[in-house]
C-alpha cells in the first residue's frame, strides 16, 4: 500500500460529496475495511432512532455523527442531487437558529464540522472536545426536525452547489467520464445518477422541492447517531434520550426497489473532454454483500480486489505499470457495503503512446487469468495480512471508526457485520476467488468507458 | 474531510436559549499533549519520539532537507530521486520491496515537497513483522540503487502526469502563482519539473543528489508508536547508522519581497476561472507566526468562520471554496488567497478578494472576531493531536524546522497572547495590498 507521489490524487471512484473543502485535506479516512475488537454500545429510542457508541479514550475528543438513510440512490430523474442540496440547506437555520449560526456555535466551541452525501447516506459530523458533546446533540436534534427553508438563502446556496459541480465535475475530464460511465452501466438503478446531480436538475430545484425532501426523510426513525471517543456510553444514551427522545417519528415511505435490469451485452462509450491524457474505466455488474445470496462470494470479491490492487505488489501494479509498462497507473475496486448492487471497477491510464485498446486487452487478460488459475497461496496470504494490519491501523482514526459503524447501519447490513469481517476474509480460498471471477466477470455484464482527449499535446 | 470549522461572523444572533447553552470552559491542554523525547544519533541525525501505547503499531517519518528547493537548475530532480529510492535498494528490486513490505502488512509512503523529502513507514509492532519492515526501510534510506530501467519508467509516468496537469486549472494556477511570487527563488522550481527538465535528468544526477542530501546530518526521524525510549533509540540507530554523517546543506535563501503588483491570465477551456492572489508570507519559527496565523484564521483560514467564506460564499453564492492561508516554510512560504468561480463572475470575485484583504489590513479584525477565533483555535487544540498519524507529522515538522520541543504545549498560550492591535500592525507590516501577485486561469466568459 505504497502511496505514490507522482500519481497521487489522480485516482477517482469518488462517491462522496462534502459540504465544503479546504485545500489541505490531511485526514482522509482510508477506504479499506476493518473489523475491530473495540466494544460498541447500542441503544434505541422509542421513536426508532438508533444510537451507537464506541469508546476510544486515547484523546479527550469525541466524534459525533448523525446518519440519515437518504442519498442519491433514493432519487429519481428530475431531482437528481437533491439529497446533497438538502445537506447544504441543513446549515441555513432553524426555528431557533439563524443561517450559519449552527456552524458559528460549533466553531466557538473549538469544534470542526462538515457533512457529506453519498449514494446511500447523508451524514453530519462534529469533532470536538469530549465535554462539548451535549452541544452537538442538542443542535443536531434541532435541525433534524426544525429547519426553515428561506428562498433567498436557497437561491444563493443553489449557486454554490452549481459552482461545486463545475469545480468537481464540469472541469474534470476524468470525473465527467466516471459520471457517464455510471449512466451507461446502470439503466434502471438509481446508481446511474451522480451524487451531486446533473447540472440541469440542480438549476431547476425550487425551495418547495427541498422542503418536501426534508419532510420525507429527516426523522429520528430514519437516522442513526454514532459517537466515537472519550465518552461514557450510558451518559451518551442519556443525552440522546434528552434531545432526540422528544422528536416525533416520521412516516417514512420505503424507497421503490429500482432494481437494475439484467444487462444484455457489453456496453462501450467514448467521452470527449478537454484532456491531453486518455483514461479507461471498466465495470462488471456485481452484487453487494447486502443482496448477495451467498455472502462468501462478496468476501471473495473483496479479496479479489486486493489481489489486483492491494498495493504495489498486487497484479495491476506489478504487471501493467511495471512488467508490461502499459499503464501509468491502474486500480480496481469493489464496494462491499453498498445498499444496491454495484460495479467491480477497473481503471487505468495508458502510458506514452500505448493505445487504449492495448491496455483494455491487457486488463482483460488479467481477468482471464483469474478465471483460469487459482491465485497463489502467497498472494492470498498477503491480502489477508494486509486486512489484519489495516484493521489495527484504522483504529488510529476515530472518524473512520464512526464512519464504518454509520455506513453499515445505514445501508441496512447492521454494524455487527464488522465483527466478522477479518474472519470472513481469512476464510476465503483461492477456489472461491476463482469461482467469483468466473461467475461475475462475464463479458455481457461489462461496461467500458474511454476518455478521448480533445487537446493535442502542447506546452503552454 | 475538511478539518476546518465553519460559521458566519456578521449574522445577527437569535435564539438566546442556544447562546446561554454553552459555557466557555478553560481548556487544560498540557496533560493532553504527550511528551516529546528528542536526541541525536551518533552520526548526527535528529530523532523525535513519542511513546503511544494504545495501538500495537509504529509510525516512522524520516525527512531530509531535500525537497524541490534543492533542485537548482533541474526541476523535478528532488521528486525523481525520492521516487526512485523506493524502486530498488540493496539487492532488492522494486517488486521485492513491494512484496516483502506488503506481506507483513506494512505501508510505505514517500514524497518530495518544497522543503522536505519524506519517507514514511507504518508497521505493526509485532517483532517479526516490524523487523522485516524496518530492514527494507533501512535499505531504501541507506542503499537505494536507482535502477536505470525504473528511472525510465518513472520518467514516462512523470511526463504523463505533467501533461495531465497542464489541463487542470488548479495545477496550472498554482504553478504560475509560485512563479509570480517567488521569481528566481528556489521555491519557484516546480516540484514535478517541466517536460524539458524531466527529460534531461540523468541517473547520475539522482545519485549525486542522493549523496549530497540524504545524509545523517540532514535527517530528522520522527517515531510514534508502541515502543519505549530504548527501543526507539535502537530503531533509529538501525535505520540511519549506515548513512554517512555528511554535511547540512546551506540554508534556503531568504525570499525577497515583491517589488510591484502583477497580474497574469492563462486561458484554459474550463467553465470556471481559478484565482490565486498573494505574496511571500512567513517562515517556520517566524516571530510573527501567531499574529499571522490567528489573523488569517479570521480572514480566510477557518472555513465558514472566516470573512472570505462569509462574503463570497454565504452572502453571494459566488464560490464553493474560498480561503486564505500562509504556508510557513524554511524561508517565507506563500501567503495565498484562492477561489474558483464561473468565468463571467471572475472579475467581480477578484475585486471582492482584493477589497477584503485591503479592508482586513486597514481595519484589522473586530474584538468579537478575535475572541471567536481564539476560542475556536484553543478549544479545538486536542483535535490536532488525536491520532498517531497527526502526531508523527507534527513531530517531523517540529524537528525539521527546529521549533521548540514545547511548541505544542505552549501553542494555546501563544494564541491567547494575540490582540486585535497586534494582528493589525503585523498584517500592515507583512502584507502589502498594493503588491499582490494575481494569477487567473480559466475560460473566456460566455453567457451564464
Amino acid at each position: 500500500m505504497h502511496k505514490n507521489a507522482i500519481w497521487a490524487g489522480i485516482a477517482i471512484i469518488a462517491g462522496i460529496v462534502v459540504l465544503f473543502s479546504l485545500t489541505k485535506n490531511k485526514d482522509n479516512p482510508s477506504t479499506a475495511n476493518q473489523s475491530s475488537s473495540s466494544t460498541v454500545y447500542e441503544h434505541q429510542l422509542d421513536n426508532g432512532m438508533k444510537i451507537l457508541v464506541q469508546p476510544d479514550t486515547r484523546s479527550p475528543v469525541v466524534v459525533s455523527q448523525v446518519w440519515y438513510k437518504i442519498g442519491s440512490s433514493y432519487e429519481y430523474n428530475g431531482i437528481t442531487g437533491i439529497s446533497h442540496m438538502l445537506e447544504h440547506m441543513m446549515f441555513k437555520g432553524t426555528k431557533e437558529l439563524a443561517p450559519g449560526e449552527f456552524s458559528e456555535i460549533i466553531a466557538k466551541n473549538g469544534g470542526r464540522e462538515n457533512a457529506f452525501t453519498s449514494r446511500d447516506y447523508t451524514a453530519y459530523f462534529q469533532t470536538i472536545a469530549n465535554d462539548r458533546l451535549e452541544l452537538c446533540l442538542r443542535l443536531e436534534a434541532d435541525r433534524m426536525r426544525n429547519v426553515i427553508f428561506k428562498n433567498e438563502e436557497f437561491l444563493k446556496e443553489r449557486d454554490v452547489v452549481a459552482e461545486e459541480r463545475r469545480l468537481r465535475y464540469e472541469d474534470q475530464p476524468r470525473s465527467l467520464t466516471y459520471e457517464q460511465f455510471n449512466a451507461t452501466a446502470f439503466v434502471s438503478s438509481p446508481y446511474r445518477h451522480p451524487v451531486i446531480g446533473w447540472m440541469e436538475d440542480i438549476q431547476a430545484y425550487n425551495v418547495a422541492d427541498l422542503e418536501a425532501w426534508y419532510k420525507a426523510w429527516y426523522a429520528p426513525n430514519n437516522a442513526t447517531l454514532v459517537v466515537v471517543g472519550d465518552v461514557d456510553p450510558q451518559q451518551v444514551f442519556k443525552l440522546a434520550e434528552k434531545y432526540f427522545g422528544p422528536l416525533q417519528a416520521g412516516e417514512i415511505q420505503p424507497p421503490k426497489p429500482q432494481l437494475e435490469i439484467p444487462q444484455r451485452g457489453k456496453r462501450r462509450i467514448e467521452v470527449q473532454a478537454a484532456s491531453q491524457v486518455p483514461y479507461l474505466l471498466m465495470g462488471y455488474k456485481v452484487p453487494s454483500l447486502k443482496n448477495i445470496e451467498d455472502p462468501r462470494e462478496a468476501y471473495a470479491l473483496e479479496v479479489l480486489a486486493g489481489i489486483l490492487d492491494g498495493g504495489d505488489s498486487a497484479r495491476l501494479s506489478r504487471q501493467l505499470v511495471r512488467g508490461k509498462q502499459l499503464a501509468a497507473s491502474a486500480g480496481a475496486g469493489y464496494n462491499l457495503y453498498s445498499r444496491m448492487d454495484s460495479l467491480f471497477i477497473l481503471s487505468a491510464t495508458p502510458v506514452g503512446e500505448i493505445p487504449i485498446n492495448t491496455l483494455e486487452q491487457a486488463i482483460l487478460a488479467e481477468i482471464e487469468q483469474l478465471k483460469q488459475e487459482p491465485v497463489s497461496a502467497t498472494e492470498l496470504e498477503r491480502v489477508k495480512t494486509q486486512v489484519v494490519a489495516a484493521d489495527i491501523y484504522q483504529r488510529d482514526s476515530m472518524f473512520y471508526q464512526g464512519m464504518r459503524l454509520g455506513i453499515l447501519e445505514t445501508v441496512g447490513l447492521g454494524w455487527t457485520v464488522m465483527n466478522d469481517y477479518v474472519e470472513n476474509i481469512q476464510s476465503v480460498t483461492a477456489e472461491q476467488v476463482q469461482a467469483v471471477a468466473n461467475k461475475y466477470f462475464i463479458n455481457k455484464h461489462l461496461t467500458v468507458a474511454e476518455l478521448v482527449p480533445t487537446v493535442q499535446n502542447s506546452q503552454p | 474531510m475538511s478539518t476546518a470549522a465553519l460559521t458566519g461572523h456578521s449574522k445577527k444572533r437569535i435564539g438566546i436559549v442556544v447562546i446561554a447553552f454553552f459555557l466557555i470552559l478553560k481548556f487544560s491542554i498540557a496533560e493532553a499533549v504527550p511528551n516529546i523525547d528528542s536526541w541525536e544519533t551518533q552520526n548526527g541525525a535528529r530523532v523525535m519520539f513519542i511513546a503511544a501505547d494504545s495501538l500495537p503499531m509504529v509510525d516512522i517519518r524520516v525527512v531530509f532537507s531535500a525537497g524541490s528547493a534543492r533542485n537548482a537548475d533541474q526541476p523535478g530532480l528532488a521528486l525523481l530521486t525520492n521516487t526512485l529510492m523506493v524502486s530498488g535498494a540493496g539487492k532488492l528490486s522494486v517488486d521485492d520491496i513491494a512484496e516483502k513490505l506488503e506481506s507483513v502488512g506494512a505501508e510505505l509512503g514517500n514524497d518530495a515537497l518544497r522543503d522536505m523529502a519524506v519517507l514514511s513507514l507504518r508497521s505493526l509492532n509485532d517483532p517479526d513483522k516490524l523487523e522485516t519492515a524496518l530492514e527494507i526501510f533501512r535499505l531504501i534510506i541507506t542503499q537505494p540503487t536507482f535502477p536505470a530501467a525504473d528511472l525510465e519508467r518513472d520518467r514516462q509516468r512523470l511526463l504523463l502526469s505533467l501533461k495531465h496537469r497542464q489541463q487542470q486549472p488548479e495545477s496550472v494556477v498554482k504553478e504560475a502563482f509560485y512563479q509570480a511570487v517567488f521569481g528566481t527563488h528556489p521555491y519557484a522550481s516546480p516540484t514535478q519539473g517541466t517536460e524539458a527538465s524531466v527529460n534531461a535528468i540523468k541517473r547520475e544526477d539522482l545519485l549525486n543528489f542522493y549523496k549530497r542530501y540524504y545524509v545523517a546530518r540532514n535527517a530528522t526521524i520522527a517515531i510514534v508508536g508502541k515502543l519505549n525510549r530504548e527501543q526507539a533509540e535502537t530503531l533509529a540507530n538501525e535505520l540511519i547508522s549506515a548513512l554517512p554523517d555528511g554535511e547540512k546543506p546551506p540554508a534556503i535563501p531568504a525570499v525577497p519581497a515583491l517589488q510591484e503588483p502583477s497580474e497574469k491570465r492563462i486561458e484554459l477551456p474550463t467553465t470556471q476561472t481559478h484565482i490565486l492572489l498573494g505574496q511571500p508570507g512567513m517562515h517556520r519559527g517566524d516571530k510573527d507566526y501567531f499574529n499571522l496565523y490567528v489573523g488569517n484564521h479570521i480572514l480566510g483560514g477557518s472555513g465558514f468562520a472566516s470573512r472570505l467564506m462569509q462574503e463570497i460564499r454565504e452572502d453571494r453564492g459566488l464560490a464553493y471554496s474560498v480561503y486564505s492561508y500562509f504556508i510557513p516554510m524554511a524561508a517565507d512560504g506563500p501567503f495565498q488567497t484562492g477561489m474558483q468561480t464561473r468565468n463571467d463572475q471572475a472579475e467581480e470575485a477578484l475585486t471582492l478578494l482584493r477589497d477584503n484583504i485591503r479592508r482586513f489590513i486597514d481595519e484589522g479584525p473586530s474584538a468579537d472576531e478575535l475572541e471567536r477565533a481564539v476560542q475556536n483555535i484553543t478549544g479545538g487544540f486536542p483535535l490536532k493531536t488525536d491520532s498517531n498519524k497527526k502526531l508523527v507529522e507534527y513531530l517531523a515538522m517540529i524537528g525539521f524546522y527546529k521549533l521548540p520541543l514545547d511548541y505544542l504545549k505552549t501553542f494555546n498560550d501563544n494564541v491567547n497572547k494575540v490582540t486585535v492591535k497586534s494582528i493589525q500592525s503585523t498584517f500592515k507590516r507583512r502584507i502589502d495590498p498594493d503588491k499582490l501577485a494575481v494569477v487567473m486561469v480559466g475560460g473566456v466568459a460566455d453567457k451564464p
